[in-house]
């Protein structure tokens, strides 16, 4: 958990964001001040302590299996940069 | 002026039939025309189907329509630019959405038109709720209306500043780490975050989906407890929406918080605490004493770890929320070869700097090698200010605090230095990862030049009705939420 091991340009990748180099470097200051700060978090001792997911936990929220009125095709569509055919537009996935 | 009153002024005017909605829609309208040149709380708004809507009510209430039946009939409320409202834009403040316009009603949209609300506009905001000051917004800074030099507070500063300079009779913004509380301390206007659950987030964007909530800005407290019980309740749509009753807030009004117990938490009165805030903080607490309420020295220990925790929480849920972002479906995109130069390019263009950093930082504390020793820490950290409230609340009914350390900042100030940013919002984060409600109300002024300050009160989980007692009893006895600022150029 060092504060200043980040790799921005490996992170950002994974999480599909283009960086110039320079938005790269202050990117890679801005993050070790803020994983430096979040240190302080190693001064508890948390042994036993159960994680909070969700402050109202609630699970198995169900509801009977029955069709219901949804979002039209049409409209569901409707803001798509590129579509064709009552489909969304990619570029070539398969050879 | 017909756009400086409150819901409770203008409904029993429009019960009379002594103004029309659409003079009331009008005057709003006017206003902005007037104000938002320079306060620029608005991304955009569409006078004529605001109007359009302000005649409907105008017909309604001739025809009988009572505000028993329609609470907010013919009352102009202006919408964060996070939440959908069918057939209009939806940016986010964000440049990635281009174009889009939303082709469905969020539910607590759904709730104020069919409450007979006049729902217009769309208030600025930092870019997908991620800021604490409005400067972040892909469409241009907010400036706060008592001083235009400086920031509105944020993530919702459109929202606070358009009901501080009177351009709408209320607005509704967005609460993930006191994005509510925040600006309405630095606008000098009332801001409740709801208990989470209490309000469906249906159509809300999602930033931070275990600290989202949705909540009203208003003029005074009487005007929160109005909007609170529109928008609340069960959503079949929303399954962390809790099916908590919803009680009659504006009933629960009474002035008799004799005896109730306030909690006055150490850890919130120390370091980076401005000496005019603490000194208006201090005053509060004086009236609530002589008002009857009981105060009591209580601890929150593990407030100095709430900062820490959220920006690993909520960035860790930022990176997965915002995932959907890609160019696909919806909004802005950038052409590539293959699909991951695509959504890298589209995201690379699309997304602000500050958006960038906290997915990134979402992305790596979630990262194999990384996640136990940062979100799992996180999550039990979390626990442990949970723990913290819930253990208060055995002694206490609510907790008296600052919402900001300081007054409103000036533009430009922390801009530069996100850490900082994030600082500002110590007093209110720990309410959004308990779960619990919050609401801030005016308490004072800087004395020069003439601030807002923000007094906070938090509540127990769905204990949003004496939170409003509490909270109107002490605006009933000062004077604070009936000051203006000057008019704006």
């Amino acid at each position: 958990m060092a504060a200043t091991d980040i790799d921005v340009k490996y992170v950002a990748h994974l999480a599909r964001i283009g960086l110039t180099p320079d938005e790269e470097v202050k990117m890679s200051a801005h993050l070790a001040g803020i994983l430096g700060y979040i240190e302080k978090l190693k001064e508890l001792d948390v042994t036993g302590v159960e994680p909070t997911a969700h402050a109202v936990p609630m699970v198995n929220v169900l509801r009977p299996d029955v069709v219901r009125p949804s979002l039209a095709h049409e409209a569901a569509m409707s803001n798509a940069p590129a579509k064709a055919n009552g489909l969304f537009l990619v570029p070539k996935i398969v050879e | 002026m017909l756009n400086q009153l409150t819901i409770s002024e203008l409904t029993s005017r429009l019960a009379r039939r002594d103004i029309s909605a659409r003079e009331l829609t009008q005057a709003c309208l006017d206003q902005i025309a007037r104000v938002d040149g320079t306060v620029h709380a608005f991304i955009s708004h569409d006078p004529a189907d605001a109007l359009a809507q302000a005649d409907a009510a105008d017909h309604e209430l001739a025809a009988g329509v009572t505000f028993a039946q329609k609470p907010l009939l013919g009352i102009p409320i202006a919408i964060k630019d996070v939440l959908a409202v069918k057939g209009h834009p939806l940016n986010c403040g964000s440049k990635i959405l281009g174009k889009f316009i939303s082709p469905y009603d969020a539910t607590v949209i759904e709730k104020m038109k069919a409450a007979g609300a006049v729902v217009f506009g769309r208030l600025n905001m930092d870019e997908f709720a991620m800021g604490s000051s409005t400067e972040t917004s892909a469409f241009g800074i907010t400036r706060n209306p008592w001083d235009p030099s400086r920031i509105p507070g944020g993530s919702s500063g459109g929202s606070a500043a358009a009901v501080a300079a009177d351009e709408a009779i209320a607005t509704l913004g967005t609460d993930t780490g006191g994005s509510i509380r925040q600006p309405a301390a630095l606008c000098g206007c009332v801001g409740l975050k709801p208990t989470y659950g209490r309000v469906s987030r249906y159509g809300l964007t999602a930033f931070a989906s275990s600290l989202d909530q949705i909540g009203p800005f208003t003029k005074n407290i009487e005007d929160a407890a109005r909007l609170l019980g529109v928008i609340s309740g069960h959503d079949p749509k929303d399954s962390t929406s809790v099916a908590e009753p919803v009680p009659d807030y504006v009933a629960a009004l009474d002035g008799q918080i004799r005896g109730l117990k306030l909690g006055l938490p150490k850890e919130y009165l120390i370091g980076g605490l401005d000496p005019e805030v603490k000194a208006a903080v201090d005053a509060a607490v004086k009236q609530y004493a002589a008002l009857g309420a009981e105060i009591v020295d209580i601890s929150l220990p593990h407030t100095d770890y709430a900062v820490a925790t959220y920006y690993i929480v909520a960035t860790a849920e930022a990176s997965a929320n915002l995932a959907r972002f890609d160019g696909i479906r919806y909004g802005q995109r950038v052409d590539g070869a293959d699909p991951i130069e695509l959504y890298t390019r589209t995201r690379g263009a699309g997304f602000g700097a500050e958006v960038k950093r906290r997915i990134i930082l979402g992305t790596y504390v979630l990262s194999s090698g990384y996640y136990d020793a940062y979100y799992l820490r996180a999550q039990k950290v979390r626990t442990l200010i949970r723990n913290d409230f819930l253990n208060a609340f055995k002694q206490v009914d609510a907790i008296i605090t600052p919402t900001a350390p300081t007054a409103a900042f000036k533009i430009g100030e922390k801009s530069g230095d996100p850490l900082q940013m994030y600082l500002s919002d110590i007093f209110t984060i720990s309410c959004n990862l308990a779960g619990i409600s919050g609401i801030s109300l005016p308490c004072g002024f800087t004395r020069s030049p003439k601030l807002p300050i923000g007094l906070q009160l938090l509540g127990q989980p769905f204990g949003e009705a004496t939170l409003l007692k509490l909270a109107h009893a002490y605006e009933q006895s000062t004077p604070w939420h009936r000051e203006k600022p000057a008019p704006i150029a």
